[in-house]
């Protein structure tokens, strides 16, 4: 991997992943949670990953964090480069580690995630203190900048408490404040209200944009809930076991849902607009097994419009349009016929 | 319309040492018909558990009464009125891994009602018990099977299965699908959805997502820290909201619709809901209420009836 190719321009993507395959051993065989996923962030932007449980999503962020613990993880193949960085495997670049200065990172449940013994000024002082050499008493002073950033009142008392003294959505505050310290150019937010009720998940989200708009950072949000992907992406990436099968802005999803998967995530909810009342379809069955993904499409078993080709061999992601692409065979060009409900405007292909 | 279960200012505290306590449930009434599925939404700490425990009997009522049909249950449930009444109502969970005895076989768990609440033998029990796997879903095989072999998703078949094979008259389903999949949850809705229709099931429906709530009933109860603060038609509550928590509740649940999310002024308030052990004077939401008049802080509003509109709000605006 030479590094000189990859001189940062500034037309290039924040982040680039490319074909990243991550395996799991477990006793029962090696899971292969993550088969050939590739995205790209710009700076600004939010990209949502969205899939049920067990799809990969997580996975895919944690193993560009270093997160993955190796083993029984094994990151086999992928490459993925931040300002032209390879990032992946080594997190180390240029004697400084990225996670935490260059991304951040918080997680689903802000309970177990910050340490009961350290009191909240010094857990998100830490990272100043390792990244920017600063000193105790300049990091916590920052600390308790950060803390009223992220709009915590009374920030230097609540600085001085423990994690137990502060309610789920004030923690997830405090992580969130952690996690921008040092300005990182991209944050990553696995499931970060998740864990909230809708009032406080509505705060978290605002809190999330305002800082987004304030430092221009990017935003990776791993989600599975559509009206969470629906008030903050700009683009969405669907997972379905360990891969990609569509991605698009937010509206080519929402409006044009072209992979059958993502049309019945949509079936599956209740629509609160009482023109389209419609029963809930629910997806039958379940996701195949990771352990021996099968040769074809994962979703073929539970896809109504499965085809013959679908059960021997998974298509590519299919451009539709601009950057609105499918997994789905139906979109290949010699498909004459294709389900109404998949559909898109007219001459976008 | 008649009532099949009725709470009559039900309340409910705990105590939590240094004469504290904590006012989960506090003078709720609230009146299920026949065949009724009322969704009681609200946020953590807000006691609708605590409540949907208390009218099965799960917790001691710290005053208050329910009655079923008309008969008045007892205020502490003693071995022999769960014998009783276990027939007649009974409860969905909402964690299926935790909710499901990791030891007992999906036969012994399903069956377990059976056994000790009718004269039927074993092999009788067998029979109703793989008729009943079928009916969620499941295969009259998974009889001899252990909880961890199975989903989530089929895991909250088989506390469906339990808690429906005595034919009970009223079921508490707490969040019974909280911790399931998208894709799932519409499985599992929509086999309760048909249970209840054929069983003739009054359901009381505790959720937090809101969507769905407004999907599955036909009425709809909001509450906030101990307090019903609104009751209403399901989609009347959820399309044109009256107490301005309701409102706001409604307004933070994002839609699964980018445009209209683009286009809907924020609604979020400052504040979490405040801790109900030192439960303040007058209405429990005035202190983060965006309409907050002098006479809130005061005066604990009753949930009483709105002119000309199916609904009851509890709310100093309205009176």
């Amino acid at each position: 991997m030479s590094e000189m190719a990859h001189k940062a321009e500034s037309s290039v993507p924040l982040l680039v992943v490319e074909n990243l395959h991550v395996e799991f051993d477990t006793y029962g065989g090696t899971v292969q949670a993550v088969r050939g996923v590739s995205f790209s962030i710009e700076a600004g932007k939010t990209l949502a990953i969205v899939g049920e449980s067990g799809c990969g999503k997580s996975v895919t962020v944690q193993s560009m964090m270093g997160l993955i613990p190796m083993p029984p993880g094994r990151i086999t193949a992928g490459s993925a480069r931040l300002k032209g960085n390879e990032i992946l495997g080594r997190h180390i670049i240029k004697g400084r580690d990225i996670r935490g200065s260059q991304i951040g990172m918080i997680f689903q449940d802000p309970m177990t995630s910050l340490n009961p013994t350290m009191t909240i000024g010094d857990q998100i002082a830490e990272p100043l203190q390792i990244h920017r050499g600063y000193s105790h008493a300049k990091a916590f002073k920052e600390a308790i900048n950060l803390l009223s950033m992220s709009k915590i009142p009374e920030a230097a008392k609540r600085a001085r408490q423990y994690p137990f003294e502060f309610s789920g959505g004030m923690l997830q505050r405090a992580m969130i404040a952690m996690a921008i310290a040092c300005k990182p150019s991209i944050l990553i937010a696995d499931e970060p209200t998740t864990a909230l009720d809708v009032t406080i998940q509505a705060q978290i989200l605002d809190l999330l944009q305002d800082l987004q708009k304030e430092t221009g950072m990017a935003v990776i949000l791993i989600t599975h809930d559509l009206g969470v992907v629906a008030r903050m992406a700009d683009d969405v990436a669907v997972m379905y076991a360990g891969k990609i099968v569509e991605q698009g802005s937010v509206d080519d999803i929402f409006y044009r849902s072209a992979h059958p998967y993502t049309l019945g995530l949509k079936l599956a909810m209740p629509t609160n607009d009482p023109a389209k009342q419609h029963k809930l379809n629910p997806i039958e069955g379940s996701p195949p097994d990771l352990f021996s993904p099968p040769p074809g499409c994962g979703y073929c078993p539970r896809c109504p419009y499965a085809m013959e080709i679908c059960d021997r061999q998974q298509s590519d992601l299919i451009a539709l349009s601009g950057h609105h692409a499918s997994r789905c065979w139906l979109h290949h060009p010699e498909v004459t016929q294709r389900p109404e409900d998949l559909t898109y405007a007219e001459g976008q292909r | 319309m008649t009532h099949l279960i009725e709470a009559i200012e039900l309340t409910r505290y705990f105590n939590i040492g240094r004469h504290q306590r904590v006012h989960a449930v506090e003078k709720v009434s609230l009146a299920i018909a026949e065949k009724e599925i009322l969704g009681l939404v609200g946020e953590s700490g807000s006691g609708k558990s605590t409540f949907g425990k208390t009218v099965v009997g799960l917790h001691d009522k710290t005053s208050g009464q329910v009655k079923l049909r008309g008969e008045t249950l007892p205020q502490h449930y003693r071995p022999a009125d769960f014998q009783r009444y276990a027939s007649r109502m009974q409860m969905i969970f909402q964690d299926p891994y935790s909710s499901l005895n990791p030891r007992m076989t999906i036969g012994e768990i399903v069956g377990e009602g059976l056994r000790l609440h009718s004269s039927l033998d074993d092999k009788q029990v067998k029979d109703r018990v793989a008729e009943w796997l079928v009916k969620v879903g499941l295969q009259a095989g998974h009889m001899s099977r252990y909880p961890h072999e199975f989903s989530g998703g089929q895991r909250q078949r088989i506390g469906i299965a339990r808690a429906l094979i005595l034919e009970p008259d009223f079921v508490v389903c707490d969040e019974p699908i909280s911790a399931l999949d998208v894709s799932v949850q519409a499985q599992v809705i929509n086999l309760l959805g048909e249970l209840q229709s054929t069983m003739g099931l009054t359901l009381l429906f505790i959720a937090h997502d809101l969507s769905m709530v407004r999907y599955v009933s036909d009425r709809m109860a909001v509450m906030y820290l101990g307090s019903i603060v609104e009751v209403g038609k399901a989609d009347d509550v959820y399309f044109t909201p009256k107490h301005p928590y309701t409102e706001i509740l409604i307004g933070s649940n994002p839609e699964p619709d980018p445009e209209l999310e683009r286009s809907r002024p924020s609604t979020a308030i400052s504040g979490e809901i405040p801790s109900p052990v030192n439960v303040p004077a007058g209405c429990r939401f005035a202190n983060r209420c965006p309409k907050v008049m002098p006479v809130c802080r005061d005066v604990t509003p009753e949930l009483l009836p709105l002119k000309d509109l199916d609904r009851q709000v509890a709310c100093h605006l309205y009176t």
